[in-house]
Order: structure tokens, then sequence, then C-alpha cells
């Protein structure tokens, strides 16, 4: 039972990941209809926010002891980051907790790509064929995940959760199941997050009127334009809307996967395939597939299934891909109509 | 007067008689440019050689240190700085003026830590950059494509960190020599130690990087533990560089393990053990004993990158720069001064390397391969850092003295931890070359 639990909670962890870059994904395509394959790059670009903003952090000043000498017969240097020496206590709060504390600086940057990359390139290619989408926004992902590289090399850069979140969590003994099924206290936060955001992002589309103009929208556009709303703007806001998600995504997620210029391609193939099962277009398909797909792959990990299907957890995702749409060719929650003309 | 007649007869023996007295010194001739020459033998007043390290992928830490060294034994080589282990090694024919009287140049590559583009690399440095040998690497699936490539090519092979069986056993080539220990030597080097700190009744579980260096460590560390008296309860294979480890290790929790041993290494190590500590497996009891998390091959900048996760944690490794022999010192020194941080053990067993080989250039009187081969095989030093080393002739491995390592519970700075277990003799660590089988192969000299 409790290896079952753990592959649950594994799943619904790396589908909270899969599901924040397949809403987004999909928000996109719903909205702008463009098949966006640079959406990886801004995952991956807001996971080098918090690397940037750690980066700031961890600046020293360096004084040398001539009173104190190395093993190898140095001065010692005595290396105290700026943020601690100016701002105290908080300082050291701020330098641990920075992580979650990118966030915030995440979003407005990551908003800004966001509405640049629509207004800068994407705006222009509304009406092309969706093989040219693709192609530009693969080409777009190259671009960003280069100058990535340029500036912090190609190697991962590891995160470290706040020292507070960085054991183990007894999920067990919180639920007050006796077992103690113990689990990363990041991975649940990380989780606890996704749902959040998916919530919120949720919640704007459904309960609010800006949401609301957004899917009437998704549903027809030129309705909606002939109301007098200026549809095009709120789609840029969309854009940048799913930019944010995109990103705030990436930078929680750096204390679980050490973060990579590539990384953001290893998560957008799995992501479409998360779309396309979840339904072209549809957010609540994408946010559902999402956690499946983890759970699934989670699941096809455990030993049990690998000695009888070996080699079953690199192709299980693809797999059910496979089956749905040979059943479901829209996918699990697709509409008719969507790019289907 | 006379008359020059030639008849038919003496024409023909005139001409037999020309033709062997032109051939004759051909003869010589030819023997003599097959006997000294070998690929890019230099012939300016500078020797290229090629430091082929992983600047990127899961092992480029232990790349850069590696390029660091090399770098600082290229200095001590042409006679820089404050010769570091130079001044230490015995016998030594090294003067401090470069080698045969040529300062040493090198040019780099990036292995990725991946074979192929290793192989390029090593290939681009020998054909575009004239590189007369190739050394480095912090993987043992890029040191045998690479050795191999050597072998091919006539061009000596000093391999950096390569811990697998196969470098000198199956794979071995009369090219490539290696000074690192194998996952052998670690396993008769740690048994004895498990069984005295972890008892002789345990249950393990094997996480083990899917190439070569994983799966011999893995049959190594299960065939020394399980002689113990261990059972091995699953081997489970993960792709090397897979970044997370969750899916991994999640199925230990339940699997009735009481010890999970990380064949992992470099970052895979460094996020492998990270999260095993993560998912509470230190904190847990099982079968009535504490549960207990083994890395057999362990490493400084391993154990920077896992911070407090390597705490307690035993394993292997080649060398350590607290030893407290005079060799160790002076590398350490010069290193340090030079960096401001003390060399890894892939750094130390590079900067060896570097020195065995020009060593042997200067012994041999010539950088013509075959000869520098004859020169390291069965060459026996000291003042390297572990002790009275051999480099056996039959598989080209060096045998000396290795370390058991655990992570210090309370280190005194970042550098500061592992602590020294226990320091294994030379004898202990000597096998019969046989048992792992290949063939040399010829020292023929090759041209390129």
């Amino acid at each position: 039972m409790d290896a079952i639990l753990l592959q649950i909670l594994n799943g619904l962890d790396k589908g909270g990941a899969y599901a924040l870059i397949a809403l987004g994904l999909t928000l996109v395509f719903g909205t702008l209809g463009v098949v966006n394959f640079a959406h990886g790059a801004l995952f991956m670009l807001g996971a080098f926010c918090a690397v940037t903003f750690n980066k700031v952090l961890s600046l020293e000043s360096v004084v040398v002891d001539p009173t104190q000498t190395t093993a190898w017969g140095s001065p010692l240097e005595v290396r105290t980051p700026y943020v601690e020496a100016w701002l105290g206590d908080f300082g050291v709060f701020l330098h641990n907790y920075s992580v979650p504390a990118s966030v915030i600086i995440a979003i407005p940057i990551m908003l800004a790509i966001g509405i640049a990359i629509e207004r800068g390139l994407i705006q222009y290619f509304y009406k092309r064929p969706h093989a040219d989408q693709i192609l530009v926004t693969f080409g777009l992902a190259i671009v960003i995940q280069e100058v990535i590289k340029k500036f912090y090399g190609a190697n991962p850069i590891p995160q470290a959760a706040p020292a507070d979140f960085s054991g183990t969590a007894y999920v067990g003994t919180l639920l007050g199941m006796g077992d103690a099924l113990p689990y990363p206290w990041w991975r649940l936060i990380y989780l606890l997050f996704s749902f959040v955001v998916i919530g919120g992002v949720m919640a704007f589309l459904q309960f609010t009127t800006y949401g609301m103009v957004v899917r009437a929208g998704m549903r027809d556009r030129e309705t909606v334009g002939m109301l007098g709303i200026d549809i095009e703007r709120r789609f840029t806001v969309v854009f940048g809307l799913a930019a944010v998600v995109a990103g705030i995504a990436g930078a929680m997620y750096t204390p679980i996967l050490p973060p990579d210029y590539h990384m953001g391609m290893d998560f957008l193939v799995l992501s479409f395939v998360v779309v396309v099962v979840g339904g072209m277009g549809s957010l609540t398909g994408a946010v559902v597939a999402g956690f499946l797909l983890g759970i699934l792959q989670s699941f096809a990990s455990m030993n049990e299934i690998k000695s009888i299907l070996p080699g079953i957890d690199q192709i299980i995702i693809y797999l059910v891909a496979v089956v749905v749409l040979l059943t479901m060719p829209r996918g699990l929650m697709g509409r008719k109509g969507v790019m289907e003309d | 007067m006379s008359k020059f007649i030639m008849t038919r007869r003496g024409l023909i023996k005139a001409g037999a008689v020309s033709g062997v007295a032109l051939a004759a010194p051909m003869h010589f001739v030819r023997n003599a440019f097959a006997q000294d020459t070998s690929c890019n033998m230099p012939t300016g007043d500078t020797v290229t050689f090629g430091w082929n390290v992983p600047q990127t992928g899961p092992y480029a830490d232990e790349g850069a240190d590696e390029l660091r060294a090399f770098q600082l034994a290229v200095k001590h080589l042409n006679g820089e700085g404050d010769g570091g282990m130079i001044q230490t090694m015995k016998p030594t024919a090294l003067k401090g003026n470069g080698i045969l009287g040529k300062k040493v140049a090198y040019v780099t590559g990036d292995t990725q830590t991946k074979s192929d583009a290793a192989r390029d690399s090593a290939k681009r440095m020998v054909e575009k950059d004239g590189a007369i040998m190739i050394s480095g690497g912090s993987s043992s699936g890029v040191a045998v494509a690479v050795q191999s490539l050597c072998q091919d090519m006539g061009i000596v092979f000093m391999a950096g960190l390569t811990h697998s069986n196969d470098t000198t056993g199956k794979d071995k080539k009369r090219y490539g020599f290696r000074h690192f220990f194998n996952a052998y030597q670690s396993g008769i080097a740690l048994a004895p130690v498990l069984a005295d700190e972890y008892g002789k009744d345990r249950k393990a579980y094997h996480l083990t990087a899917d190439y070569t260096w994983g799966w011999t460590q893995e049959e190594s560390i299960k065939n020394a533990t399980e002689e113990l008296g261990w059972s091995t309860v699953a081997a489970v294979r993960t792709p090397l560089g897979a970044g997370d480890f969750s899916q991994y290790i999640t199925p230990v929790l339940n699997s009735g393990a009481d010890v999970l041993i990380l064949n992992h290494y470099g970052k895979d190590m460094v996020n492998s053990l990270t999260q095993a500590v993560q998912f509470g497996l230190r904190d847990k009891e099982v079968n009535g004993k504490k549960f207990e998390v083994v890395v057999p091959l362990f490493s400084e900048l391993m154990a920077q990158g896992a911070g407090d996760a390597v705490k307690g944690i035993l394993g292997t490794a080649n060398w350590d720069w607290k030893l407290e022999d005079e060799a160790t010192k002076a590398f350490t020194k010069s290193f340090g001064q030079e960096y401001g941080a003390p060399p890894s053990q892939a750094a130390h067993t590079c900067y060896v390397q570097a020195l065995l080989y020009a060593d042997a250039c200067e012994r041999a009187g010539t950088f013509f391969a075959p000869a520098v081969i004859e020169a390291l095989e069965g060459f026996e030093f000291d003042g390297m850092g572990n002790g009275k080393t051999l480099y056996r002739a039959e598989d080209h491995q060096c045998f000396k003295t290795a370390l058991v390592v655990r992570g210090k519970e309370n280190p005194k700075d970042k550098y500061d931890l592992m602590e020294i277990v226990r320091e294994v003799p030379r004898e202990e660590l000597t096998y019969d070359a046989s048992i792992f089988g290949g063939d040399l192969g010829p020292s023929d000299a090759k041209q390129c």
C-alpha cells in the first residue's frame, strides 16, 4: 500500500510540472491558434530567473585574513555574501529562500518576455500554416537555449530548496494514517504550488470578466471582435500569462531538477503529448492528462512492472498517447473542430 | 688511348652492382624510418599534448579539475612554478626543461561525457592539432572508446578518471595506460570495512549508472558483498545524467533492503544521494537495522555538491589531498596556490599521468610511441601520492595504495569533507591480470 501511495505522490509531482507546461501550451493554442514550440524554453527561462536571482544574492565580499592560512599555505580568504552583510538576518533568510522568492522576480520578467515574443514574432504568424508556426517557434527555442548556454554554460546548476523544506515529510504521519510514508518536503510544496497555479489560472478564466472574454474569444474570435472588444490585445496578455505560468513552474522546479539550457526541450516533448492526450485546446484536458500521465509513468517505474515489461517506464507515455488517439482521436477532452481544418 | 667497349655481360654486371649499391642505403634508411617515427612526432621546438576532458555533461566538474591539473603539469614540465611532484617523483628523468629539450604545448577537447563526441575530439586533436598523446576523461565508456581509437592511430592514451574493470580488462589496449584504480579494487578495499561497520547480514539494493563503469562496479561490489554474506535484493539500471532519480528511489523504500548502494558518479551521484536522503532513507530502520547508503566510488568534488547528505557515507577513493606524504603535500600546495582550492582525485590522476608520460619519453630518449610504451610497461615508481606504484606490463593497470573514505560529520571547511578510514596497501589490491581477459594487441608504430 505504501509503495502505491508513494508512486501516486511521485506521479502527481511529475504530473504537476507536465500539467503546468501543458496548461500554458494549450492556452496559447486555444486563444491564438499557435502551436508554440518555444514554450519549453519559457519553462527553462523561468528556471534561470531562479538561478540568476540566487547568483545575485550570492555575490560576496572577499577579505584576506593574514592571520590564518589554508592547508596549501595561502592566506585564508573570508567570503561574506553582500546581502548578508547589508541586511543581516533578513539577508540570510532571503538567501535561504531564494527559490520561492525568485518566483516574485520571475512574474514580471516572464510577462515582459511573453509579451515581447508575441508582439515581436508570433503575431506575424497567426495566419500562416501550423507548420510555419512550429518552425519559427522551434527556431526561437533554439535561439533562447543557445543564449542561455552562452551566459550560463552547458552544465546543470543545482539550486537548494530552503533549509526548512529540504528534508523529509512524513506524509502518513501528517495525515494521521500512522504509517510514516516519507516524501521530500519540496516535492510536496511543488505539488501544492501546481494545484494553486492551475486553480488560479482556471479561476481567472472562469470567474473574471477578462477571463470570460478570453474564453469567448477562444470559442468565436470574430464575434467577440465584432462586439467592439480588442481581442488581439487580450490574447497578447494571455500569451504573457502562459509565459508566466511556464516560468514560475520552471523556477520552483529548480531544487528538484538542476536546470540546464536543455531542460525545456526535455519537458516540451512530454508536454505536447500531454496536450494531445488531453485534447487540443482543452485546459481541463491538459491538466487531467498531465497528472494522469505523470502517475502512469511513475507506476511503470515500479520494479514489479518493469520485471514483466522491461523498459516500459521509458515508453508508457507514448504508448498511452497512441492508444488514446486510436480510440479517441480528439484526445480525452478535445473539442470538435479544433485543429481539424 | 684506350677504347671503352661495353659488352652485354659487362652491362648486366654493372647494372646489378649499381642496383645493390644504390639500394643498400635505402634499406638502412627505411628501417631507421620505421623504428624512429610514429604518429605526430614533434619536429619543431614544442611537443603537443591533447587534453580530452568532459567540459559539459554529468562529469563536467571532474573535467574542469582535470584541465586545471593538466595545465599545472605543463607548467611544471616546462620548468615554471615550484615543480610540484617532479620534485618528489622517484626515480625520474624529468629535468623541468620540457621533454627531450622541447617545450610542452597542449590543446583541449570536450568529451561531453559521450563516447562518440570524445572520439571526435581526440581525432581532431591528433589529426588537426598534431597531439602526440591523449589524456584525460572522466568516464569509462569514453576511456574505452578513446583508447580503442588511440590504438588504431598509434597514439599513446594516458587515461584519466576511469574505474571500470574493462578499461584494463577485456578492453585493454597496448597504447592505453590507466593510473586510476578500478571497481574490482574498490570491492576488495571496501568489503572488510562494510563488514566491520554494518555487519555480515545485510540486504543490498543497487542503483547503477547504465554503462560499462556502472555494470562492472555493480558486479564487483555485488561479488564482494555477497562473499561477506550480504544478499542482493535488486540491481536497477538508471540512465546516465537522469537528473531526477525519484522514480528509482521510491521502490527502494519498500523493497526490504537495508542498504542502498549507489553505483553513480559525478552529478548523478550528487543528485541520487541527495534525493535518497530527501526520501528519508537514512532515517529508516529496516530489518531491525539502521538503513545505510554506500557510494563505492567517492570524491571530494561530489561531496561538495551533495553537502550534508554525504556525512557518514562510506566509499573508496584513489587518492585524497589530506594524505600526509611529501608528494601529496607538494602537489596540494602547488595546486592550491594556483587555483585556490585543493585538487580532486581526478586532478591528481591526470597530473600524474602527464608526468609519467613525459618521464617515459625522457627515459626512452625518444617520442617514438613503441619505445615510450616499453618505458611505461613494468615501470615502478614512488613519490606520486600513492606510495610505491607499479605500471603492470600485462594489462597497463597501476597497482598502488587505495583509500576507504567516509563523509566527515564535522568538517572544518568546504574542502574538509572526507576522512580516510583505511589506506589499503597495494598487495591487497593486486590480482591476476588474466581474470578480466582481453588482449593488449600490437605496439606497431603508425603513421598519420
